[in-house]
């Protein structure tokens, strides 16, 4: 187990974003956060990389209390790909990329060869390398997430948490961000963590899903588990239909065919 | 120029040390290399020591630390209008020094001037009313911070004009003179005061280089990749307020040089605080001086107040800057 949520909440003034979340992490799977809006998936994972403060509980991080770690070291261990959109600020996306370094640089030095070999590799396996001179505020939505994957991917932390990395992308580019966090996952053995509202493809591509609802940790099971009619109710409040996918007989859930 | 980052710092280095060897032989009246470098002693060389050069190295550290202090505020509230005035600084900065001016004092700690330290302290001042009312209110939330500072920069600007009413003429209408800004310095005193807050502001801010660089782009996202974001905060808040009150203190608010110079830097050069840092040093050294100079030659042979021709030349200057890059 590389990371725990021990009764872990958190409260912004009287919300209730988390309450008592419990959740254990092995290291090298790949995990879905899942849960309606407002149910507190991108707090669970704001929490478990320390920008937001817990008001109960704690993180264990390889079996240290996460509020013993300093910020940079921190960073060694777990990097975060954000959902909103950031201020690109006119930085190129080699320089951008070359940010993601920022635990492994010393201020007193300049930076080494192995800083640059690294970003050149993570452009090239995100297939950015031609863009690195570009702005990024002239790339697209897709293009601009995959340099944030390569940036996370140079700072070398052994978990990746991902809110919502395919949001406001075409189904193309959904299909090559996820190929491409399965390349990496491969590669480089991180474990991925990644809130999603896509049920389907949170049973397609993870191991284990975590289902939140109004904080609380309402499933925690593989991707069978996950496609029950009684588990899904719980975590949406809502019924689905259900279906075969034709390629590998697993199932999926289906879009209803008119507003109910 | 973004492409080619040493074709710029050679241009901007030679601008450097142009003004530097030029710019004390312009004033009221032209002086010539062979007035000043001649075996018998004059009043031109007096003029040229005593009053040129440290005038203009003044004016280079002044606008060195203005343009420094400006990219520092842009960067840590993504806001390509802050200015080293933003947080209240410089209002508090002039409350102090006009404090001092109003009581009469003559005091000096240290070899540094009793006008410096009570600068120090509005300054100091304002930044801790910034940052304790950010911290109560809203965990130092960067809109709570700005708008905290306008809010204390137009109370002090408020007792200053308090202070003025209540001063009888003369101390009055010296307030109201160095409100506006000027290099009028005898000697290397005031040069020698404000060296070490830049040395060292300069040293601080290079060392927060990659920091401001994650900050600029958002603080949950430099905080994902390990930046300490508050304490960065705060120790580029103090650096930046200390260096602006030893700068107030001296040559008083010049407005400008902190906003145009570090955005045509940013312009050219792209956002980097890598080659951003050395690149404000240079080209607000060489603005300030140039301004200056300018204060000292249009209307002689009275003098303007740097502030109004630093205004006068860096708003269409600014605006020609950004139409330009709009346009290409």
């Amino acid at each position: 187990m590389i990371l725990s949520a021990k009764q872990c909440s958190c409260q912004v003034e009287d919300k209730i974003l988390l309450d008592q979340v419990d959740f254990e992490v092995e290291a090298g799977l790949r995990y879905a956060v899942i849960g309606p809006n407002g149910a507190g998936k991108s707090t669970l994972l704001k929490a478990l990389c320390r920008l937001m403060t817990l008001s109960a509980g704690d993180c264990i991080l390889s079996g240290k209390k996460m509020s013993a770690f300093s910020q940079r070291d921190l960073a060694t261990w777990i990097s975060y790909v954000s959902q909103t959109v950031f201020n690109t600020n006119g930085f190129t996306v080699h320089e951008f990329v070359l940010m993601g370094r920022y635990p492994h640089l010393s201020p007193f030095t300049s930076l080494r060869k192995t800083d640059r070999d690294k970003v050149d590799a993570a452009l090239e396996m995100t297939g950015m390398q031609t863009f690195a001179q570009r702005r990024l505020d002239t790339l697209s939505g897709g293009e601009r997430q995959k340099v944030m994957i390569a940036a996370a991917m140079v700072q070398e932390a052994r978990i990746m948490l991902l809110d919502e990395p395919t949001a406001f992308l075409d189904p193309l580019q959904q299909d090559q961000v996820y190929a491409l966090l399965e390349t990496i996952r491969a590669r480089t053995r991180v474990t991925l963590i990644e809130v999603t509202h896509d049920v389907n493809r949170a049973a397609l591509s993870h191991d284990i899903i975590l289902g939140l609802r109004q904080g609380r940790v309402v499933f925690c099971g593989t991707p069978e588990e996950l496609m029950q009619p009684e588990v899904l109710y719980a975590i949406y409040g809502k019924h689905f239909t259900f279906a075969r996918h034709p390629e590998n007989n697993c199932q999926v859930v289906m879009p209803t065919g008119k507003s109910i | 120029m973004r492409k080619n980052p040493w074709l710029f710092f050679t241009l901007l280095i030679t601008g450097f040390v142009a003004a530097l060897v030029i710019l004390p032989f312009v004033g009221i009246d032209l002086i010539t290399p062979a007035q000043v470098f001649t075996a018998e002693e004059n009043q031109i060389q007096h003029i040229f020591w005593e009053l040129r050069v440290p005038r203009v190295l003044t004016g280079m550290l002044v606008g060195s630390v203005l343009a420094m202090a400006g990219m520092t505020f842009q960067a840590l509230f993504r806001n390509a209008l802050a200015t080293p005035f933003t947080l209240g600084t410089a209002s508090g900065a002039s409350l102090g020094a006009s404090v001092y001016i109003w009581a009469g004092w003559s005091i000096s700690l240290l070899g540094i001037s009793g006008q410096t330290l009570f600068a120090f302290l509005g300054a100091i001042t304002a930044l801790a009313f910034v940052y304790g009312f950010s911290r109560v209110k809203n965990g130092m939330s960067t809109n709570t911070m700005l708008l905290a500072g306008v809010a204390i920069g137009i109370f002090f600007s408020s007792l200053i004009l308090l202070i003025q009413y209540m001063a009888d003429q003369a101390h009055s209408l010296r307030i109201l003179r160095w409100l506006m800004g000027g290099l009028e310095v005898v000697g290397f005193r005031q040069f020698l005061e404000v060296l070490p807050f830049m040395l060292l502001g300069a040293v601080v801010i290079y060392f927060y280089r990659w920091e401001m660089n994650l900050i600029s782009t958002g603080e949950d996202l430099a905080a994902g990749r390990g930046v300490n974001v508050n304490r960065t905060k705060i120790v580029l808040l103090v650096t930046a307020g200390l260096m602006v009150g030893a700068v107030v203190a001296v040559a008083g608010p010049i407005g400008f040089v902190g906003l145009i110079v570090p955005h045509i830097c940013r312009l050219l050069i792209g956002p980097d605080h890598r080659r951003l840092v050395i690149a404000c040093v240079l080209l607000g050294g060489i603005f300030l001086s140039v301004c200056d100079a300018l204060a000292r030659l249009l209307i002689a042979p009275s003098e303007l107040p740097v502030g109004i021709v630093t205004a006068l030349l860096g708003g269409p200057f600014f605006l020609w800057v950004l139409l330009r890059k709009k346009i290409s």
